[in-house]
């Protein structure tokens, strides 16, 4: 899929906590996660975020709780893709359960405001703005297959409709 | 013979249909104890729930425990906890545990013998490593790895590497597990074990208990690793040798086992440890913390991390017969209602309410800024739990700083950051 937008850009170690802080999980509707979607971080993120735009970041991105409530949040406001140097574990594993667009790549040549293309199949990351061509590190199948599919859940689906599961 | 195997490849090639495994691995492994709490296991059930499918892959394989916001912080959160309650009584889920037997859920499943060495475990919560104390494979995963779980029993796992650390001979007076995880963190940084198991050994652990191993493991996790395991020796088999209502098995690793690297620490050469905010990674002597003259509003002592008795037994050894500082909130948060009655039977209660602590129901509530000791703008708490990020605790402008139960006791009679050194 080829996906366009305006980037958010963020630093290094933003955390669960930064991108959905707890106290908003008495509730998990998508809605709520929306509105207080990086309220920690930049609190006026949401209101600025429009559909199909990026966020970009630096090493060790949601790393902290399990809360998969904050890749559902990212997805929530319309994100396409997070591009960061590195994720922390288990929010990589929940943005492909949940079929959201995640890639590594170098960073450091996107800036806040640059208007970038991607290409998640070929993994090629186009900066309109600065004119250059950043590439991903490629995606492990299964996981590519998990993430085109729409999650975890749809590919059991999926599995459960050709009787394999 | 094929490859020599570390005990976290050994336990998950008990647990697929695979004849040989390496790290890198994308494997489905069979699960032995899946977890969720009253914060990820509501979006869990909704999820397999829109599977369409009606029965659990096994009701006696499945823990449910509502510790987060519970008891029921507000509305909202009365409605995830009854989410829960509602699906364990229709798939008569067998580790349900409503509030007043339950506690916190990393602390109360290994006191209740639910999760076993050799175990594969997966939980809707970060913490879940805590269980590689008993020598079993347990990793943090999301609700949708938990919807996937409770419906066929088995989940996507990649092998991990691992990280060998090593501390070896008898660390000094004060210093718990708290304070050497924190001194690896501080080495390794947050992001230093990413994707990685960790394998804990050396001398050093026959002088420490079941709870060190456990806050070890449990903070695994805060140097980005998969897991944090311990191989099962006589310490563990005293734990849980009257625990354990199933079999359970020790794996060891095998000699010429491949780690990708290899630490070794002198325990003898740590003291206890402070991480300053916004990242575990920030860690320092308790010398070179005191020394900052950091005022402290809050104090807590609780949670997943340092919760359990010996924890409870240490604060109280320094606050017995004191008073913490005035304008300082002390609130110590025992971890499972069982430890709640061995501090009440052991006069320790007494010792916190006296020195003008709150002592109360087990909950992860303040660690995460859920409620029972949120902070004001501006205001910085000392804490025996296991995150210091921005925000934490409460308010955007809080701080939060890390150490062990002892440290956590002494800042606050002082009303400030302070060594047990500094009290006794």
């Amino acid at each position: 899929m080829v996906f366009s937008g305006k980037v958010f850009k963020f630093g290094d170690n933003i955390d669960t906590d930064a991108i959905i802080p707890a106290r908003y999980l008495n509730d998990s509707n998508d809605e709520n996660l929306r509105i207080h979607c990086m309220e920690d971080a930049d609190g006026m993120f949401s209101s600025r975020v429009s559909e199909g735009d990026c966020i970009v970041a630096g090493n060790n991105f949601g790393c902290g709780s399990s809360r998969e409530h904050a890749p559902r949040a990212i997805k929530a406001c319309g994100v396409s893709v997070v591009i960061a140097k590195s994720f922390a574990r288990i929010f990589y594993r929940n943005s492909f359960n949940i079929g959201l667009f995640i890639l590594e790549a170098d960073t450091d040549g996107i800036n806040d405001g640059d208007v970038i293309e991607i290409n998640t199949d070929t993994g090629e990351i186009k900066n309109k703005t600065e004119n250059s061509i950043i590439k991903s590190k490629p995606i492990p199948k299964f996981m590519s297959e998990l993430v085109n599919a729409g999650g975890l859940i749809a590919y059991a689906k999926k599995k459960i409709k050709g009787g394999k599961a | 013979m094929g490859r020599p195997l570390t005990i976290t490849e050994k336990i998950i090639l008990d647990h697929v249909n695979n004849r040989a495994i390496s790290p890198g691995d994308i494997v489905n492994a069979r699960v032995d104890i899946a977890l969720g709490n009253d914060i990820t296991a509501p979006i869990a059930i909704k999820e397999f729930e829109s599977i369409g499918i009606n029965k659990v892959f096994d009701r006696e394989k499945i823990a449910l425990v509502p510790d987060h916001f519970v008891p029921n912080k507000d509305i909202l959160s009365a409605k995830q906890a009854k989410i829960l309650r509602e699906f364990a009584k229709k798939y008569d889920i067998k580790y349900y545990f409503e509030c007043g037997e339950a506690g916190i859920e990393h602390a109360l499943l290994p006191e209740k013998g639910i999760v076993l060495p050799g175990d594969l475990v997966i939980g809707a919560d970060s913490h879940t490593c805590t269980y590689g104390a008993l020598g079993g494979f347990a990793t943090g995963v999301g609700s949708t790895d938990l919807a996937y779980t409770l419906a066929f029993g088995e989940l996507w796992l990649k092998v991990p590497e691992s990280i060998k650390v090593v501390f070896e001979g008898k660390p000094k007076k004060w210093v718990s597990g708290k304070d050497l995880v924190l001194y690896l963190i501080g080495k390794i940084g947050v992001e230093g074990a990413n994707y990685m198991a960790l394998e804990f050994s050396g001398s050093t652990f026959k002088h420490l208990g079941m709870s060190d191993r456990f806050t070890i493991s449990n903070m695994a996790i805060e140097a980005g690793a998969k897991s944090g395991i311990f191989e099962p020796d006589e310490i563990t088999e005293a734990y849980v040798k009257d625990r354990a209502g199933r079999n359970y098995t020790f794996y060891k690793s095998d000699d010429g086992a491949e780690y990708s690297r290899v630490l070794n620490f002198d325990s003898g050469e740590i003291n206890p440890q402070v991480a300053f905010p916004h990242l575990p990674e920030n860690s320092m002597d308790i010398s070179e913390a005191s020394a900052k003259n950091i005022t402290i509003d809050q104090s807590v002592i609780g949670s997943c991390t340092n919760g359990r008795i010996e924890d409870l037994r240490i604060a109280a050894q320094i606050l017995k017969g004191k008073k913490i500082a005035k304008y300082t909130r002390l609130i110590v948060l025992p971890a499972t209602p069982a430890i709640y009655k061995m501090a009440e039977k052991e006069g320790l209660i007494d010792i916190f309410m006296d020195a003008g602590a709150v002592f109360s129901t087990p909950t992860c509530g303040p660690c995460l800024g859920g409620y029972m000791g949120i902070l004001a703008d501006g205001e910085r708490a000392i804490s025996s739990t296991n995150r210091n990020f921005k925000g934490r605790m409460g308010d955007v402008t809080s701080e939060v700083y890390l150490a062990n139960p002892a440290v956590c006791a002494a800042s606050a009679i002082l009303g400030k950051i302070a060594g047990p050194d500094d009290v006794i």
